[in-house]
Formats: structure tokens, C-alpha cells, sequence
């Protein structure tokens, strides 16, 4: 309890200055993430630089033009001047920003040349990933919630990976075009890693597209964001990006136990 | 509003024709939208989805200059317990040549059931280039209990194929349509 | 009517059959007002809930219930009908009408929607529960899926929305039609025109969400499958369908308030308001742009691209009206006389947090950016600057702007000034940290979360806690000044008020205008 108290005194009184308090965007590790975080950045700056302005304008107002200093109101209700002006010059910025904000969009969505196609299927409530690949049976397996249900009712200690943990991750290779071929086995779901800025609904009866190809090695994690029902919360994303050679001794693994399935 | 009245009583003449737009609008999304998304879809490949009539193929040069890869990929909605697969998972074709693949299909329960195949494609720019001339998927497809089918796709990549396009990906989705058909019910 | 001079009927049967647009304005306010409270109520169990990380109170699909209620009785049964009284009180008399156009279908229209909202919620103690499907409501989630109760919600949603068109119908027909002599469309107040132009949006959009609602019906009862892939349907039309009618509705909710603001602004700048033309445009704009942007809602579903930046480029086109109606509102400001009573304080309150939230709005509209925000604490954070701090706070200002009017009493201005305080205060600590939350990766509607969202939530739960017993406060200022608040009998109860309404005494008789007034020449520029 002492301790629940202190952390809500801490988060009133600096929030940032508690490590684990994000409070804006991951940057990514891709190149596709970093293009989203500087346009998202960018925009935001225009924003601000905008309210400052508009801000400034309304409270010199408030300070200066009160009635109880004696202020006494003009009577000015109309200028074509400035308001042409107001309309031209956001347009402008406007077209400033669709700049960068279409040519980050065609990137998205160049989905052509993968080197491994991976189809993800959102089941209430768990991912199925399967690795399609020429040769043979694909190599596929469920991802379920790691988290005790013990951490989640409040009788044990909550882990540092709390509900963003699973019993399978989904390994993907570095440095590697992989397409995401994204779908669903009953209602929609959407398939979310903020680390590498893929995003994708999963409908039931349709594929969607997506792509990434991550730099570096680590371990990613996201969730579901779309509604899909009671345990939406509880089917999170993890993704191990891993070096080529360890990648292909995973799956090489993966495929012995697959044959072992079929055999046994 | 214009001279044409409903009514002789201005107010009442307004709510009449008010009452008439927003009757229009309610007959426009089932007579407009749902008509025109459908026809959307078609034409854009939205959510890849392809035409569901049989393409009757008009005869033309196969292009030998280049091989696009065709990739099949099966899934089972919610609660279908049928296996399902491709015997090829992957084709390298040439656009304009005509194609077959078959999938197999059994049904492993005690009950005989129907099943509706739903196709999709991606990238979904393609959906209008991927003619099928031959799918099980035209038509619900019923296995009795404990039974098993192959079932044929031919199909051609059109010509016209945007070149950056190298690789096609069809899905088959296969729904559990059984109680719908028993119910008398199944529509379209 | 031949009972023009009778004062109102006695007892319960003055409020059930009466066609008196001040008595259906009242209860128009109240009801608004009750499910203003049991929307909060939700609002609060979502926040205990998620005071913590773990799972504490609720289970999770009970968990999905209340943030479905909380959004549909919040736009449905709080925000939409609370304008809807505003309008019925405030545009016969700000035209100069005797009554609305259509008395007796104004007092059916409000009749419908207690009931609806009792059958709404008693689907809270059907079998499988209320709906759990989110305001939205996406298919199949909504209709395969969803618990027996989801026929109730259609109907329910059925019924409030003959309720809307027949309030919009009405709205319509009385401002096209009762206008006192010389009452021109270019002289009308600006809450008259924002309502105009938004009961248009409703007549056109309302019958949409029936269609919608109607296809789901058809789907789960009768075998049909507009929504469903199995029969050749598709749930992405759903989406299509429902947005259609969605964002439009978002702009139904705003642009009452645009007029609100548009007239207690000038009133306590004691200045004209700015731009009154470039206001009635840029409000016209908006209502058409609102049609051709929908699917800024679903940039994740897979559009095509020439969708995705056709839909893109038009959102942000919508930043330049909005940004102009800002831009008016503070020329107005510049250089007038200010004072700052509450309803002023709401409305730059209004000013402040509306404008925040259309800069995220701009963000949002960005369509590669959106795969980082979209169902994230961050659209959260978003729709409540632009619904709460933007529809309720000038609500807020409007009851607190025209009450001493309605009533004949003036409200505490020191409660009043508190109240004003604490919401702003509230609603800050409670949505701001959402913005952080939503950056760093929180999904929306979810009833537990990761252990580094923590100190924000339990930030954001305090500040609702706080927010929400400010209301309680706004309620006893009210009742107070109805029942013992001081005598006001000023025609004008405000030095800067301008417009038709403040020509009858106070406390506004039960009829007014019987005789058509003199429209004053300078109406039109106020
Ligand atoms: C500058 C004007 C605005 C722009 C550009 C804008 C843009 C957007 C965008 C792009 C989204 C989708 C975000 C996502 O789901 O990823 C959104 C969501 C939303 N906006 Fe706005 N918006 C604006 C003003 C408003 C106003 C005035 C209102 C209502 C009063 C509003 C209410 C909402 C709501 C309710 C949602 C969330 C709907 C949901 O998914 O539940 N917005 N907005
Ligand atoms: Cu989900
Ligand atoms: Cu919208």
C-alpha cells in the first residue's frame, strides 16, 4: 500500500522522470518505423508551433482587453484580408505535410519481393503464425498469453513482461523482407508491433498485406487492437528478430518436430 | 424548397419532403452502397477478392517472357473441422497460359456438412488479373460423414498483369455453411 | 391553437401530452442530463477498473459492456438530445416563432427515447449480458458473435433514431418556415444556423445507421449475409456503412456546439462576432467534407492506395474550416471588453481543448502515421477533447448561459467558477496522460494493461474520479437556482447578450412571440 501511494505521488509530481513512462512513440527499429516516428514528430511540431501562436494571440487578449481594466471593445467585425489569409496559409502547410506523408505511405505498402511469407491468423484469443514455405508441410503453431492467471488475479507478483508475453513468439530473421499475409478465423482482429510499425486488421475470409524487415536483433513486443471480444486484452504479440544462421536452426528444428508430429 | 409542394401547410410540405429524403437514404444503402461496394470491389480487387463468375477465356498469347509465382494458402474458419489443403503450394505460371491445381478435401466428422470456400487475393491489385475459368469455390461444396473429395482450380494470370507484380498469393477461407443450407436459408 | 393564453397544464399529464417547445426543451436538458450521469457511472467503473494493473472489479466481458454502453449512451442519450433541448428552448425564440414548427410530433419525439434507453439498458440483465461490441460495433463481432440481447440494441438504435429525424424534421421546418418578418437566413444567430445545417446532417445520415442496424437484424435473424464472408458478404462493408453514418455524426455532435460557443463568446466580449459569413461557410463546409471522409477510420483495413490518400488528403482538407472557425472565435476576443464569467470560462475552455484536439485530429488524418495511433489510448485521448472538452463544456456554457433566461434566477457564480475549475482541472489530469499511453503503445478497450502504462492510468483514473464529481456540483448549482436562486428581471440578464431571445422578459413567459417581433436591424452582424 506504502508503495502504491509513493508511485501515485510519483506520477503526479514528475512523471517523466520515472524511466518507465513512455510518453511518446517509439521510433522503431525499421526503416519504415523511423519514417513514421520523424512524420508524426514533424507534424506535431507544426502543431505546436501553431497553438503557440493561436494561444499567444488568445491570452494577450485575455490579459489585455479585459473589461476590468476598463478595456473598451471595438467594434471590427470582418476583414477579407485576413481571413483569405487564414484560409490560404494552412492550406499550405497542408500540402507541406501530405508531402512526406505519401511518400512514407508508398513505402508501406510495397509489399512486392519478400523472401519469407508468413500467414497470421487471429483466433479469439490467440495468433496462429505459419511459415509458407515450397517445400512440404508449412511450419505452424499457436501463440497463446504466457501470463499466470495467478499475475492477472493479483495473487502473485506481476512479471516485467505482464500480459505482453506468450508461449510461443513468432522468429523472424534479420535483415530480411518478410511479408505478413494477415487473417482471422472468426472476427476481426488487428495485428500490432509499435517496434517495427506494422499494423494490419484481420478479417475473417480475406488476406491482407503487410511488411517489415528489421535491422537488428532483440525482442519485439505488441498487441491485438482490434475488439474481439471478451479476452481482446489478452492476446498479445511477441516477435524474436534473430541472425539468418539461428533462424534456419530454429527452423530446422520446427521442421523436425513437425515430422516427428506427422510420424508419431 | 422548390414549387413543388406536398402539401398546402409550409411546414408540413417541409417535414413531407424531409420525410422522403431520409426514406431515400434508407432505401440508398441497400439499393446504392451494398450494389456499389460490391461493383468497387470487383473493379479494385478490394480485400482481394475475386470475380465469382467464371471467366470464359478468350484465347490469347501466353507470355513466355516472364513467370509470375502463384501461392496457395488455406485456412478454416471458426469451428470447420474438414482438412483442406492444395496438392501444390506453390506455381511459377506464365500470364496467359492456363493453369490447374487441385485441393483435397475431407470431411472427418459423422454428420455430412457443406462448406463455402471464400477466395482472396494478394496483393488485391491482382484480384483483376487472376481469371479463374474452373472453382469449387463457384459453389458451396457438401462431403458426407467420414468423406473426402478433390476439387479442381484452373485458372489463367492475365496478360495485363502489372510487371512489378511477381508474386500472387489466392486464399481459400473455408466456412461451415451447413446449418444455413438445412435452414432453407442460404443467401446470397 | 386556441389555448394560446392558458398558462401550462397541472400536474404529470403538463408534461406528458404537452407540445410546448420550453417544456420539451426542459425535458429534453433532463433527460440528456440523467443519462449524462449513467454514461458517468460507466465511465467510473471503467476507470476503477482500470485504476490498477490485474484484473480488481470486473470480469473482462463485462468489462467490454460497460465501454459500450458508456459510448452509446454518452452520443446518443447525453450529448445528441442534450442539443436537441437546447434547440427546442432556444430557436423559437431566437427567430422570433411562437412555437416549433410541429408541436405535436416534438413532444412523440422525445416520448420515444426514454423507452429506448430502458430497453437499452436493460439489456445489462439479459442472458449472455448487454451488448459488449464497442459503440462501433464492427461485424461479425456484432452479430455472429454477439449475445442474444444485440436484437434489444437494434431496436433500441432503431428507435432513437426516428427520435433524431423527427427532432431534425422539426428543426427544419421551423427554421424554414417560422422566421419572424425580416428574420433572414443571413441575420439568423449562429446556433440557429449550425443547427440548421446539422439537422440536414441527421435527416441525411440517421436513416444510414437504421440501414446498418437493419442489415445486422437480417444477417442474424433471417439467413442473410451482407456482413458475412460464408454467403458472399463482407465485413469491411460494415465498417463502410457504418463510418458513413459515423463520422458525420461526429460533426453532428460538434457543430450545435460551434454555434453555442458563436454566441456566448461575442456576449462576454461585448464585440460582434467575427466573420459571421466566413462562419456559416466554413460550417457548410465542414457538413459536406464530413460526407467524403469516412475511411479515415479504417486506414488498417487494407484499403487500396489511391483510397488511403484519397481519404487522407481529404481529412486534412477538413483542418482548414475548423482552423477558421477558431481563428473567428479569437477575433472576436481581440480587442473586445472581456469578462469572464462561467459560461465564458467554458467557452474558452471549449477554445483551448477543442483546438488541441483538432491538432490531433490532423495528426490522426495522417494515414501512415494512423497505423501507429489507430485503436490506440491516443484516438481515445482525441475524441475526448473534441466530444467532452468540445461538445459538453460549451453544453456546460449554454446551461449556465441562458439558465438565468429560462428561469428567472441567477446561479451561484462562485459555484459556478468551481465548477468550472474542477472540470478543467478533472478533465486534464484524466485525458491528457492518454495521449502518452497511447504513443507508448496502449490498445483501447482493453480492461488491463502492461505494467509501464500503470502511473498514467491510475493518473487518468483520479482525474476522472475528479471530473466526474464535479458534475455533481454542476447538478446542485442547477437544482439551486431553480429552486432559491436569486431573483434576476432583467430582459437582459447579460450587458453583452444580443439576439431575440433576450428581448422577452425574465423569466421567459410560457409563450412567446405569439405576435411575430420586430426583427432589429443589426441582428444579422451579431
Ligand atoms: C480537425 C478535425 C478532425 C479531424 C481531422 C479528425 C480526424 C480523426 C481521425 C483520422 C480519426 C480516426 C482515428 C483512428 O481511429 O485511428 C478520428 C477519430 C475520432 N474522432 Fe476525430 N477528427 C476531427 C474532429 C473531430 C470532432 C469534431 C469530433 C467529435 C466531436 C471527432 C470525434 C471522433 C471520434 C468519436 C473518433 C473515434 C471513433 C472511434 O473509433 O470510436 N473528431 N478523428
Ligand atoms: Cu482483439
Ligand atoms: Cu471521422
Amino acid at each position: 500500500m506504502r508503495k502504491r501511494v509513493a508511485g501515485l505521488i510519483l506520477a503526479f509530481l514528475s512523471p517523466m522522470s520515472v524511466a518507465q513512462n513512455q510518453v511518446n512513440m517509439s521510433p522503431g527499429v525499421t526503416e519504415i518505423g523511423a519514417d513514421i516516428f520523424e512524420l508524426h514528430m514533424l507534424i506535431m511540431w507544426i502543431c505546436v508551433v501553431i497553438g503557440i501562436a493561436v494561444f499567444a494571440v488568445m491570452f494577450y487578449s485575455i490579459y489585455a482587453h479585459r473589461k476590468s481594466k476598463g478595456h473598451q471593445a471595438a467594434q471590427f467585425h470582418e476583414s477579407t484580408k485576413v481571413e483569405v489569409a487564414w484560409t490560404v496559409v494552412p492550406f499550405l502547410i497542408l500540402i507541406a505535410m501530405a508531402v512526406p506523408a505519401t511518400s512514407t505511405l508508398l513505402e508501406v505498402y510495397d509489399n512486392d519481393e519478400a523472401e519469407l511469407d508468413i500467414l497470421i491468423t487471429g483466433y479469439q484469443w490467440k495468433w496462429k503464425y505459419e511459415y509458407l514455405d515450397e517445400s512440404g508441410e508449412p511450419v505452424a503453431f499457436f501463440s497463446n498469453l504466457a501470463t499466470p492467471q495467478e499475475e492477472i488475479y493479483n495473487t502473485d507478483q506481476k512479471g516485467d513482461n505482464y500480459l505482453l508475453e506468450v508461449d510461443e513468439p513468432l522468429v523472424l530473421p534479420t535483415n530480411t523482407k518478410v511479408r505478413f499475409l494477415v487473417t482471422a478465423n472468426d472476427v476481426i482482429h488487428s495485428w500490432w508491433v509499435p517496434e517495427i510499425a506494422v499494423k494490419r486488421d484481420a478479417i475473417p475470409g480475406f488476406i491482407n498485406e503487410a511488411w517489415t524487415r528489421v535491422p537488428e536483433e532483440g525482442i519485439y513486443r505488441g498487441q491485438c487492437t482490434e475488439l474481439c471480444g471478451a479476452y481482446h486484452g489478452f492476446m498479445p504479440v511477441e516477435v524474436h528478430a534473430v541472425s539468418r544462421p539461428e533462424f534456419d536452426a530454429w527452423m530446422a528444428a520446427k521442421r523436425g518436430d513437425l515430422t516427428g508430429m506427422t510420424n508419431g | 424548397m422548390s414549387s413543388f409542394r406536398l402539401s398546402r401547410i409550409p411546414a408540413i410540405d417541409t417535414a413531407l419532403k424531409l420525410v422522403t429524403i431520409s426514406a431515400v437514404m434508407f432505401a440508398f444503402v441497400f439499393v446504392v452502397m451494398v450494389p456499389l461496394y460490391n461493383v468497387l470491389c470487383d473493379a479494385l480487387g478490394i480485400n482481394g477478392k475475386t470475380s465469382s463468375q467464371v471467366y470464359t477465356a478468350v484465347p490469347a498469347a501466353v507470355d513466355e517472357s516472364r513467370e509470375v509465382t502463384v501461392q496457395f494458402v488455406v485456412i478454416n474458419n471458426d469451428g470447420m473441422p474438414w482438412s483442406f489443403a492444395p496438392t501444390t503450394r506453390v506455381m511459377r505460371v506464365h500470364p496467359g497460359a492456363a493453369n490447374g491445381v487441385v485441393f483435397t478435401a475431407s470431411n472427418p466428422t459423422d454428420q455430412s456438412m457443406v462448406a463455402q470456400a471464400i477466395p482472396s487475393i494478394s496483393p488485391s491489385r491482382a484480384a483483376a488479373y487472376f481469371h479463374k475459368t474452373e472453382c469449387f469455390c463457384f459453389e458451396q461444396q457438401a462431403l458426407a460423414a467420414r468423406d473426402g473429395a478433390e476439387m479442381p482450380l484452373q485458372f489463367i494470370v492475365d496478360q495485363g498483369l502489372p510487371r512489378d507484380i511477381r508474386t500472387i498469393t489466392l486464399s481459400y477461407t473455408l466456412f461451415d455453411v451447413t446449418d444455413t443450407v438445412t435452414d432453407g436459408l442460404a443467401a446470397r | 391553437m386556441g389555448d394560446h393564453h392558458h398558462g401550462p397544464a397541472q400536474g404529470i399529464s403538463r408534461w406528458l401530452f404537452t407540445t410546448n417547445h420550453k417544456d420539451i426543451g426542459t425535458m429534453y436538458l433532463w433527460f440528456s442530463f440523467a443519462m449524462f450521469l449513467l454514461g458517468g457511472f460507466f465511465a467510473m467503473v471503467i476507470r476503477a477498473e482500470l485504476f490498477q494493473p490485474g484484473m480488481q472489479l470486473v470480469e473482462p466481458g463485462f468489462f467490454n459492456q460497460m465501454t459500450t454502453l458508456h459510448g452509446l449512451v454518452m452520443v446518443f442519450g447525453a450529448i445528441m438530445p442534450s442539443f436537441v433541448g437546447l434547440a427546442n428552448w432556444l430557436i423559437p425564440m431566437m427567430i422570433g416563432a411562437p412555437d416549433m414548427a410541429l408541436p405535436r410530433m416534438n413532444n412523440w419525439s422525445f416520448w420515444i427515447l426514454p423507452p429506448a434507453f430502458l430497453m437499452l439498458a436493460s439489456t445489462l440483465f439479459m442472458e449472455g449480458g448487454a451488448p459488449a461490441f464497442g459503440w462501433t460495433f464492427y461485424a461479425p463481432l456484432s452479430t455472429t458473435y454477439a449475445a442474444p440481447s444485440v436484437t434489444f440494441f437494434i431496436f433500441a438504435i432503431h428507435v432513437l433514431g426516428v427520435s433524431s429525424i423527427m427532432g431534425s424534421i422539426n428543426i427544419i421546418a421551423t427554421v424554414m418556415n417560422m422566421r419572424a418578418p425580416g428574420m433572414t437566413y443571413m441575420k439568423m444567430p449562429l446556433f440557429v444556423w449550425t443547427w440548421l445545417i446539422t439537422a440536414f446532417l441527421l435527416v441525411a445520415v440517421m436513416p444510414v445507421l437504421a440501414g446498418a442496424v437493419t442489415m445486422m437484424l437480417m444477417d442474424i435473424h433471417f439467413g442473410t449475409s451482407f456482413f458475412s464472408a460464408a454467403g458472399g458478404g463482407d465485413p469491411v462493408l460494415f465498417q463502410h456503412i457504418f463510418w458513413f453514418f459515423g463520422h458525420p455524426e461526429v460533426y453532428i455532435i460538434i457543430l450545435p456546439a460551434f454555434g453555442v460557443v458563436s454566441q456566448i463568446i461575442p456576449a462576454f466580449s461585448r464585440k460582434p462576432l467575427f466573420g459571421y459569413a466566413s462562419m456559416v461557410y466554413a460550417t457548410a463546409s465542414i457538413a459536406f467534407l464530413s460526407f467524403v471522409v469516412w475511411a479515415h477510420h479504417m486506414y488498417t483495413v487494407g484499403m487500396p492506395i489511391a483510397g488511403e490518400l484519397f481519404f487522407m488528403y481529404a481529412t486534412m482538407l477538413i483542418a482548414v474550416p475548423t482552423g477558421v472557425k477558431v481563428f473567428n472565435w479569437i477575433s472576436t476576443m481581440w480587442r473586445g471588453a472581456l469578462s469572464f464569467e462561467t459560461p465564458m470560462l467554458f467557452c474558452i475552455g471549449f477554445l483551448i481543448l477543442f483546438t488541441l484536439g483538432g491538432f490531433t485530429g490532423l495528426m490522426l488524418s495522417i494515414a501512415p502515421a494512423d497505423f501507429q495511433y489507430h485503436d490506440t489510448y491516443f484516438v481515445v485521448a482525441h475524441f475526448h477533447y473534441v466530444m467532452v472538452a468540445g461538445a459538453v463544456f460549451s453544453m456546460t456554457a449554454a446551461i449556465y448561459y441562458w439558465l438565468p433566461k429560462w428561469c428567472g434566477r441567477m446561479y451561484n457564480e462562485t459555484m459556478g467558477k468551481t465548477h468550472f475549475w474542477i472540470s478543467f482541472i478533472g478533465f486534464n489530469i484524466t485525458f491528457f496522460p492518454q495521449h502518452f499511453v497511447g504513443l507508448a503503445g496502449m490498445p483501447r478497450r482493453i480492461p488491463d494493461y502492461a505494467l509501464q502504462f500503470a502511473d498514467f492510468n491510475m493518473m487518468s483514473s483520479i482525474g476522472a474520479f475528479i471530473y466526474g464529481a464535479s458534475q455533481l456540483l454542476f447538478l446542485y448549482n442547477v437544482v439551486a437556482t431553480i429552486v432559491a436562486g436569486k431573483s434576476v428581471s432583467d430582459e437582459k440578464v447579460w450587458d453583452g447578450a444580443e439576439g431575440l431571445e433576450w428581448t422577452v422578459p425574465t423569466p421567459a413567459p410560457y409563450h412567446t412571440f405569439e405576435e411575430p417581433p420586430l426583427v432589429p436591424k443589426p441582428v444579422g452582424t451579431i
